[in-house]
Formats: C-alpha cells, sequence, structure tokens
C-alpha cells in the first residue's frame, strides 16, 4: 500500500489552546479512511490542514510536518492554490453556487483556465457521471443547482471537486444534513471513488465509518487515540477508550 | 378547581391593559397613515401646481424643448434633463467602481482593526451637509480644473466629482451589506476549489451579491438626482447642452432653488411640472432599488 498523506509530530494551536496534539499517522492511497470522535476532538481541525483550509482562521500556529507524496505542505514553497486544487473537499453543508449545474461543475476547470466549450461539456459530464449525477441531470444543466434536493446537492458538490481532478478528497460530515437513501447513495459513491482517488472522510455516524472505510481513526480531546484497519477498531480496539465510545458508552 | 379564574379562557375581561391595546393599535394606524397622507399631498400639490404648465405647453414640448427663456415665456427642460443625467453618469462612474472596491477592501481584504476606522468613516460622509461639499468643490476643484482644462472651472466635470463623494457611502454601506450577506460556504467552497482570493470574490461573490449592488447604484442614482445645493455651487447654472465634461451644465433641481424665489404666473407653474418630473425620475430609481433590495432578502 502506497502511503498517501503521512502525519508526524503534528501539533495545532488555536491561539494559546492546542487542537491537535502529537498526532502521527500514516494515510493511504486509493483507501477510505475515517475520522471519528466526539464534537470537539480535533477531527475536522485534522481535515481542515490536509488542504490548509485552516489557512482562514487567524492567529494559528502549527508544528510538525504533513506530508503528501512526500512533499511538507506546511512548507513555504508550498502553493495552497494548487495544494487545495490536488486535496479537493465537500462541506458538511451542501453549497453549490446559486449559478446552474453546468456553471457549477464547469467554475473549476474555468477557474483554471479552460474556455473551450467542447472540452468544458466533456469535463461537466465526466464528472457528473462519476458523481452518479449524469442520468438525472443532463436534461436539465441549466437549472439552478441551489433547486436540487439536499441529497443532488451533496452530489453537485462532488462533481464539481472531480471537476479539478483532484488526488484526494476530504468530505467533512458530508451526510450529516442528508436522509438515509441519499446518505446511502453518497456512500455507494465513495466506495466507487476510492478506485481512482484517496478519500478521507469525518463522520459522526459509527455504521457510517463501519460500512464504507478500510481504516480508521478514533479521536479524543485532540489526540489520535487509536488508528487502525476499520474491522480491528470495531471488533477489537486495543485502547479502553475506543472501545467505550464505539459501543456507545460516552459521546 | 382551586384557580378558576385563570384558567377559564372564554370569560371576558375588561382591564385597562386591553384598553391601551385598542388604543396604541389605533394610534399606530393612525401614525402611519399620517407619514403616507404627507407624501401624497405633497405630490397632489405639485402636480396641481404643474399642471397648467404641462396644459399650456404640452407634455411632450415641455420635456423636448431646449429653450428655457422666462422673458419670452419658453420653457423646454431638455437642457436641463441632460444636465441632471450628465452628472449623475459622471458620478456613477466615478463612484460605483470606487464604492465596490472599496467594500470588497472592507468585507473581504481589510484586517478588522481597519475596518473598524473605514466603515464608520465612509458613514460619516452621510452626514456633512450639502454646502460643505459645495464649498470645498468651489474653493479647490473648480480653480483646479480651471488650470487644465477650457472655461471658468464651473463645469459638469467638478459637479460629477463632488457628486461622486456624496454618492460614495451609499453605494459603499449597501454593497458592503450584500457582500457581508453572501454564506461563507461559497467563499470556502471556491477556495477548496483552488480558486485565488480574487477569482472568489469576482467569480463567486459578487455575483452572489449583485442584486444588491445593483440596488445600491439605483439608490445612490436617485440620491445624485435629488441633490440641489452642492451642484448649484459647482457646476455653472447655464441653461445650455453641455458639449463636454468641461462644459457648464444647470440641473432639474438647481432651476427649481434658483428661480422658484421670484416666478409667477406660468413660470411657477412650469417649476414645478420640473418638480413633477424630477418626482416621478426619483420614485422610478427608489422603487427600483428597494425592489431589488427586497428580493434578495426573499
Amino acid at each position: 500500500m502506497e502511503i498517501k498523506i503521512l502525519i508526524r509530530d503534528l501539533n495545532f494551536y488555536y491561539g494559546s489552546c492546542q487542537a491537535l496534539k502529537s498526532i502521527n499517522m500514516d494515510i493511504y492511497g486509493n483507501k477510505i479512511t475515517a475520522l471519528i470522535g466526539p464534537s470537539g476532538c480535533g477531527k475536522t481541525t485534522l481535515l481542515r490542514l490536509m488542504n490548509r483550509m485552516s489557512d482562514l482562521v487567524d492567529e494559528t500556529h502549527i508544528e510538525g510536518r504533513m506530508l503528501i507524496d512526500g512533499q511538507d505542505i506546511f512548507d513555504k514553497s508550498v502553493d495552497v492554490v494548487n495544494l487545495r486544487k490536488k486535496v479537493g473537499m465537500v462541506f458538511q453543508q451542501p453549497n453549490p453556487f446559486p449559478m446552474s449545474i453546468y456553471d457549477n461543475v464547469a467554475y473549476g476547470p474555468r477557474m483554471l483556465g479552460t474556455h473551450n466549450k467542447r472540452v468544458l461539456n466533456g469535463i461537466v459530464e465526466e464528472s457528473l457521471r462519476k458523481a452518479a449525477l449524469w442520468d438525472e441531470m443532463k436534461d436539465n444543466l441549466h437549472k439552478s443547482g441551489l433547486a436540487l434536493s439536499g441529497g443532488q446537492q451533496q452530489r453537485l458538490c462532488i462533481a464539481r471537486v472531480l471537476s479539478v481532478d483532484p488526488q484526494i478528497i476530504l468530505m467533512d460530515e458530508p451526510c450529516s444534513a442528508l436522509d438515509p437513501i441519499s446518505t446511502l447513495k453518497i456512500e455507494e459513491l465513495m466506495i466507487e471513488l476510492k478506485k481512482d482517488y484517496t478519500l478521507i472522510i469525518v463522520t459522526h455516524n459509527m455504521q457510517q465509518a463501519a460500512r464504507v472505510s478500510d481504516f480508521a481513526g478514533f479521536m479524543l480531546l485532540g489526540e489520535l487515540v487509536e488508528y487502525a484497519e476499520t474491522r480491528e477498531v470495531f471488533n477489537v480496539p486495543k485502547d479502553k477508550r475506543t472501545e467505550d465510545y464505539i459501543t456507545g458508552r460516552f459521546g | 378547581m382551586s384557580n378558576t379564574s385563570s384558567t377559564d379562557v372564554t370569560k371576558p375581561v375588561i382591564e385597562l391593559r386591553r384598553i391601551y391595546d385598542v388604543f396604541w393599535r389605533y394610534a399606530i394606524y393612525f401614525f402611519g397613515a399620517v407619514s403616507f397622507v404627507i407624501l401624497l399631498l405633497i405630490a397632489l400639490f405639485i402636480l396641481r401646481e404643474g399642471y397648467p404648465a404641462f396644459e399650456k405647453i404640452g407634455i411632450w414640448q415641455f420635456i423636448s424643448g431646449q429653450r428655457w427663456d422666462v422673458a419670452d415665456s419658453a420653457f423646454g427642460i431638455l437642457p436641463m434633463i441632460i444636465g441632471s443625467l450628465y452628472v449623475t453618469v459622471g458620478a456613477l462612474v466615478l463612484s460605483v467602481p470606487l464604492g465596490i472596491f472599496s467594500a470588497i477592501f472592507l468585507t473581504d481584504v481589510a484586517p478588522k482593526k481597519v475596518r473598524k476606522i473605514i466603515r464608520p468613516a465612509v458613514e460619516l460622509l452621510v452626514g456633512i451637509p450639502s454646502v460643505v461639499y459645495g464649498l470645498v468643490g468651489m474653493l479647490m476643484l473648480v480653480p483646479a480644473i480651471q488650470q487644465i482644462g477650457q472655461g471658468s472651472g464651473d463645469s459638469i466635470l467638478a459637479a460629477s466629482i463632488v457628486l461622486a463623494v456624496m454618492v460614495l457611502p451609499t453605494i459603499v454601506s449597501i454593497t458592503e451589506d450584500s457582500i457581508l450577506a453572501v454564506p461563507n460556504a461559497y467563499r470556502e467552497g471556491a477556495l477548496a476549489l483552488g480558486s485565488t482570493r480574487w477569482q472568489m470574490i469576482w467569480n463567486v461573490v459578487l455575483p452572489a451579491a449583485r442584486s444588491g449592488i445593483i440596488a445600491s447604484i439605483a439608490l445612490g442614482m436617485g440620491r445624485a438626482i435629488g441633490e440641489t445645493m452642492a451642484m448649484i455651487m459647482v457646476i455653472g447654472n447655464s441653461i445650455i447642452i453641455p458639449d463636454s465634461i468641461f462644459s457648464s451644465a444647470r440641473t432639474l433641481t438647481g432651476t427649481l432653488a434658483l428661480e422658484l424665489k421670484y416666478a409667477t404666473g406660468i413660470h411657477w407653474n412650469a417649476l414645478f411640472a420640473t418638480g413633477v418630473v424630477l418626482f416621478i425620475f426619483i420614485l422610478i430609481l427608489n422603487s427600483f432599488g428597494i425592489l431589488l433590495l427586497r428580493g434578495k432578502t426573499k
């Protein structure tokens, strides 16, 4: 297995408050890695460091290293714009732009300088197909993205991420605003996507983590308590705290 | 059963607080009606005084007539319409880009501290009386324009610059509000795709704030057309159709302010008819702006 993201001795602070405590983690390529744990444990913080969305918050401080394909993304030479193109992100609340379905998906390629109509059409179709939205949407491409259902909006956001050809997709509780059927569709989609991409998801839903992920990391109060193959974490947890959390004794 | 008075909901009660309630309800209807009636009376008064001019001169003649000569009883307001239009457009050409970029600066670029100083400063611009703007324009701008251009310096250019500064706060604050109303999720979505900050603002934030920005322009335009005092002081007030930005001109409002004192008969009616034209211009612009703002909040 290829190590896609390598995290070593990572500490992260909001002001004087330490949100992540010496995290060490190897995230493997073409796998789904789930980050689980109670609210406020730092899993979203860790996720948002992976494409430096953490930069948007003032007065933060990073120690340690995070290597993506061997390149330390905290290094001064790294360009966040290129990093974020390579490491896409899907948010908790579906956030399609207030424009048509087509323009939502074409936004990324256009921004990167593609304006050829034929090329754009191809990218839009391919991205929507990969997000399992093409058959539903191919006749309504000029409908507003905001007119879709929550589940469709989230798949549109996934298509939008795919349009800039990323390698890693971060998903921050992608299903928490969706109904069970839409959730199921997104989960099927994730399993489909891991053939071509590396996925890291934050989830509060234990069953979801158990169903879709290959690796699972349990976080508590900024620490990565346990990290192993999902089967192991759920069936034979090594740490008492992991076991308590998974069996529903707290959190 | 121990406390029947508070559990029985059908029993009619006469209490002082209920009487107050009824009283205040009607009092508030009354106050609301008063402000509407005042507006209506003003409109009716202007119409009544202006109507004879429309009747004698003809509406089209009045609006398209190029000569305004009181001694000759010629009343055509085309030069003034064009004068007002030129300064308004001139002011917007200067203030719209400046205002929108200032708003972007305040919302998405400036550090919080800077924003805390600049925003109130911009809003303070509204509170300065328009004579003061006129005075500054008269003493600094007009001589400067005289140096670089031809003519006296009293000009459309001077008026446009003064007006642009006056309209700026309207445009900045409404644009700023509508940019702030754009959900942060759009910004994050754009940045997470690898947009630069500028691409995010230009391609996602501004289009999402579009209706508010257009509304700010419409409301600013309404303010610009109505401005009187500062215009009289820097525009020269000659009744000609201006042929360059250095040319003197006269505005619709300026005509009213300059001539109403000594006007009688048809001249008086013609001035009020000018008021009707202004009233309609401003009504259309403001309704347009308000409708856009309302549409945005839905």
